[in-house]
């Protein structure tokens, strides 16, 4: 048997499953003071009466690390930045222990300057003076060649509980985000220790010594210690666990909308094939970016509890959310109050409903049904006009070759896939204006907790091979082999291919879900100087999709 | 936190997939290193910086500039199309508002390709920038555009295609024609007989720096600027004036391009060669785009850059002189220089031949032209390539007065259809192109 749990804002659900569907299913207020209990109370409410022998995977879903950057609570970090010609990086800056160093590697990952090690052994004593535990080192180009920050860290080791390098990040160039992803990384690393390794031993004393896997960005699943490096891949994995959750329902060949209608926001993915759309960078919201792998998802403040206002003789819903429905004791009109007027919706007070929806017809001069029909409208058309929207910017992508230019994948979803609390009501209405099928994803009430604990590990590499300089690297893996004028594309393919398996084992997959292998992007150049040529270069990314494992899929799709 | 005081539009396109052939310079590897530094730079994700997909122009978007011959899909790969849908993308976003300005990063270049186009001359088949103020003029309605080339070959196809053109202005800066290729842009090129002035060519000796590219800009191409008050300014921004390039000999820097960008304030930068691709164009590109977006570009520079090494002589500050000179009087005559031309409603005629190194074509030209002091006059052109064909077209120019329209109808309805393959009216009051 799997546990899923998938611990929320407000609410945290958990699935037992077998194979024989659903076993049991909680709804648990969240403790945002107290995730740990949180958590706790689940699995034994879970495993009440159940031999935990017979659990075979666990799977969790938090929102520690994205709390813990939320309210500012991270430990101070010291950040040794390197970055020779270019933007300045002081732009950069993390915070007060953030120090610019000299040396210099350019984009083929050649030294231009070297590092200047009584800089760094200066730097050492200002941030032990600081009560600097934890530091991040970043080069610019350091996924080229990453032996300036091997060295920096080489004189940090000594003097610092944990030294994270920039290149172990990503394989993804973007040096700006690879300081905000190390710095992450160093700042939430405590936190997330400490919380899992009290996680680990009480379920031990539950009798639960499994591996613990843990839920990241990507809707994909890293091992408990695996995770210890890169804590700030869990950021933001409630919206991936919903959205793995629907893919049973997903269309084959075709693409989907998913929409998780909450209280407060809508969150907003796509389906291509049933697999879900990554973003091409990683995480971001507003000015925070990353090079986290994340699943493209956008979230629009607007929910079932948003409040319904009229501003201008115009109706105004959401971004804020003042408390639940009138109908739930809540204190302003909600789209929940309409749809109890419109009598969609059969639970709830409806004469506090009434009374809120009246207020908001008395000033739109309208009768209350027909204010609540026009609510109703109004939310349905804010998220669907958000979806289009990211649709449209989707599919504006910039390309950089002629094939991808002409024969480049355009979306256009046929199903939309709804998730959430006030998500049944809102099916009919959607497929009423908008013309697209539109489902419910049963059991789409702990659809997350399905959808993590059935997301299977997911990983990328970035493979580079330059026959120039006779070298194939993927720094991110800390892997580093020459190689001969010869070496082909077929090679590289090899190689990646084999470093992705071992990467996924390590990650904590099951040898049986690791054959779903994507070359993400493949790029080959000569290289030419003085008009003969001197070499190639070969790139490769590639990727284990985020998706479900094996053997569940058609109970889910009998639910 | 890093914001662009401009907003700045990007279109990038490096064809990763098209090339020349594998060994030319024009191939797939060209803005490798570029997009890896604008990437790792993060370039893309400064708040400000908006990208663009390329769009894909329209044989109607080039028949406004070209007479292509046999046709536009003969002598035109996708990868043409795109990266002048490139250049089309930033006017878009440009002349719309949605950016203060923008730069097209793309290749194929085009700048040497002229109004007749048989085929690939200088890595170009068509002319990006020509096609791309074509489109502006008729889209957008702008009258006065100027064109400055900051390639180090002479623009020659752009100046061609302006050549009899008042209301466009083109400065080429280039390395000096007599030693390196196409050996054209002298001083005394000033453009047709109805816009003698508004080309300007100015020459530099090689081992030109960067202080004597800065001396044309400031003393020479931006009182000119000043004077003319074009509605929008485009720079041609090849990058082979570069120290490192090789193909020329000069000694230009990131920072110089930077400062030249600064001091231009281009709306719409377009590149186009620049052959340095290691060791310039990472950092020129990014050069020009943090000085575009109006953010710090100090710390842009070469890792191998030693100024002092780079200095130029002082024989060659004083070319650079005399030749600015010979530019600003030319440009204090230039209406004199019209007046003195001809009489008008009678035609002048030149002979040309000229030579596409890439595809290995040879062609004559005969040129015939209106003298007009109303507007830029039609002409006619009558084309015959070593490929065989034989075409006769005729342009009536977009601000035509009553009689150079009515002139430029005959010139096509009298040709005999039988001495030529083609004859093809370019008639760009109305934006049309017709072939009988």
């Amino acid at each position: 048997m799997i546990i899923g749990i998938d611990v929320g804002g407000t609410h945290t659900d958990a699935v037992l499953l077998s194979a024989g569907g659903i076993e049991k299913k909680i709804k648990y207020a969240t403790d945002a003071a107290d995730l740990f209990h949180t958590i706790l109370a689940c699995f034994e409410k879970l495993l009440d009466g159940i031999d935990p022998k017979r659990i075979k995977r666990i799977v969790i879903s938090t929102t520690l690390t994205t709390n813990a950057i939320v309210q500012q609570d991270m430990n101070p970090v010291g950040m040794v930045v390197s970055a020779g010609p270019g933007i300045d990086p002081e732009f950069f800056r993390t915070g007060e222990q953030y120090y610019c160093v000299s040396g210099s590697i350019n984009h083929r990952g050649r030294e231009k300057a070297p590092v200047n090690t009584m800089e760094i052994n200066d730097i050492v004593q200002k941030m032990e003076k600081a009560g600097i535990e934890y530091v991040g080192v970043v080069s610019k180009f350091c996924v080229r060649n990453p032996s300036h920050e091997i060295l920096i860290k080489r004189i940090l080791n000594r003097h610092f509980k944990k030294v994270f390098l920039g290149h172990h990040v990503s394989g993804n160039l973007n040096f700006p985000r690879r300081i905000a992803t190390t710095h992450l990384n160093a700042a939430v690393f405590s936190l997330h220790k400490s919380f899992f390794e009290a996680i680990k031993d009480s379920l031990k004393q539950m009798g639960l010594s499994i591996p613990i896997h843990i839920l990241k960005a990507d809707g994909g699943t890293m091992s408990l210690e695996s995770s210890m490096s890169f804590p700030g891949q869990t950021v933001l994995s409630g919206p991936a666990a919903s959205i793995m959750g629907a893919i049973p329902y997903a269309p084959k060949k075709q693409d989907a909308i998913v929409l998780d209608i909450g209280g407060t926001t809508t969150d907003i993915a796509f389906l291509v094939n049933k697999a879900p759309l990554l973003e091409p960078m990683g995480i971001q919201r507003g000015q925070y970016k990353s090079l986290i792998r994340s699943l493209q998802t956008d979230s629009k403040g607007i929910g079932g509890d948003s409040v319904v206002r009229v501003k201008d003789q115009e109706l105004v819903i959401g971004p804020d959310r003042k408390g639940p429905a009138m109908a739930f004791g809540g204190p302003e009109p909600t789209p929940t109050d309409a749809l109890i007027v419109l009598g969609l919706m059969p639970e709830g007070n409806a004469e506090n409903a009434r009374k809120g929806i009246h207020q908001i017809a008395l000033e739109l001069g309208l009768d209350d049904v027909e204010t609540a029909d026009k609510i109703f409208k109004k939310c349905c058309s804010i998220i669907l006009k958000k979806t289009f929207e990211m649709i449209d910017k989707i599919n504006t992508q910039p390309v950089y070759t002629v094939h991808e230019f002409l024969e480049g994948y355009k979306i256009s979803p046929r199903k939309i896939l709804l998730l959430g609390g006030p998500a049944p009501y809102f099916a009919k209405k959607i497929e009423e204006l908008y013309h697209i099928k539109t489902i419910v994803v049963p059991e789409s009430s702990v659809a997350n907790a399905i959808g993590a604990a059935l997301a299977r590990t997911t990983c990328e590499i970035s493979l580079n091979a330059d026959t120039e300089q006779g070298i194939v690297t993927a720094h991110e893996e800390d892997f580093a082999e020459p190689i001969s004028k010869t070496y082909s594309e077929d090679d590289l393919i090899e190689t990646a291919h084999s470093l992705l398996k071992e990467k996924a084992l390590n990650s904590g997959a099951d040898p049986d879900n690791i054959d779903d292998v994507e070359v993400v992007e493949f790029q080959k150049f000569n290289i030419v100087r003085n008009f003969s040529p001197k070499g190639k270069i070969f790139r490769t990314k590639m990727q284990i999709k985020p998706g479900l494992i094996k053997g569940f899929e058609h109970i889910l799709s009998q639910l | 936190m890093l914001k662009a005081s401009n907003k700045t539009g990007l279109v990038f396109f490096p064809a990763f997939d098209w090339a020349i052939d594998p060994t030319h310079p024009e191939r797939e590897e060209r803005l490798l290193y570029t997009q890896d530094q604008v990437t790792e730079e993060g370039v893309f994700d400064i708040s400000g910086i908006i990208e663009y997909k390329p769009e894909i122009v329209t044989v109607q978007d080039i028949r406004r500039a070209h007479f292509c011959i046999p046709d536009e899909k003969s002598i035109t790969t996708e990868s043409h199309l795109i990266s002048a849908g490139g250049a089309k993308a930033i006017a878009n976003a440009v002349l719309n508002k949605e950016v203060k300005n923008g730069f097209a990063l793309v290749r194929p270049p085009g700048h040497h390709s002229m109004r007749v186009s048989h085929g690939g001359r200088g890595f170009c088949h068509i002319n990006i920038e020509a096609v791309m103020v074509e489109y502006i003029r008729t889209q957008f309605g702008l009258k006065k555009i100027a064109v400055i080339d900051t390639d180090c070959h002479h623009g020659d196809g752009t100046n061609d295609i302006f050549w009899h053109d008042p209301d466009v202005l083109f400065i080429s800066l280039h390395q000096d024609g007599r030693t390196l290729y196409p050996g054209t842009g002298f001083t005394g090129e000033l453009g047709g007989p109805n816009s003698r002035g508004s080309n300007l060519n100015i020459p530099l000796p090689p081992g030109t720096s960067t202080e004597g590219y800065l001396y044309v800009i400031k003393n020479c191409v931006l009182p000119i600027l000043e004077e003319f008050k074009p509605d929008l300014i485009v720079n041609s921004a090849g990058q082979d004036n570069h120290y490192t390039d090789p193909l020329t000999n000069m000694n230009f820097s990131a920072q110089g391009y930077a400062m030249l960008t600064s001091l231009l304030k281009p709306d719409i930068a377009v590149l186009e060669g620049g052959y340095s691709i290691e060791g310039a164009l990472p950092y020129v590109n990014l050069g020009i785009i943090l000085s575009m977006a109006g953010i710090d570009y100090s710390g842009v520079i070469e890792p191998d850059y030693d100024p002092e090494r780079l200095k130029q002589s002082v024989s060659v500050t004083d070319k650079i002189k005399k030749t600015t000179d010979t530019i600003n009087a030319y440009w204090k005559e230039k209406d004199e220089l019209r007046q003195k031309t001809g009489t008008p409603g009678s035609f002048e005629t030149r002979h040309r031949e000229i030579f596409y190194d890439t595809d290995n074509i040879f062609e004559r030209q005969k040129e015939k032209i209106r003298i007009c002091r109303d507007c830029g006059g039609c002409f006619e052109i009558d084309s015959s390539a070593s490929t065989g064909n034989h075409i006769l077209g005729v342009h009536i120019p977009i601000n035509a007065c009553k009689a150079c329209t009515e002139e430029g109808y005959r010139l096509f309805d009298q040709a005999d259809k039988q001495k030529f393959n083609q004859v093809i009216l370019q008639d760009r009051t109305k934006d049309l192109y017709e072939i009988k």
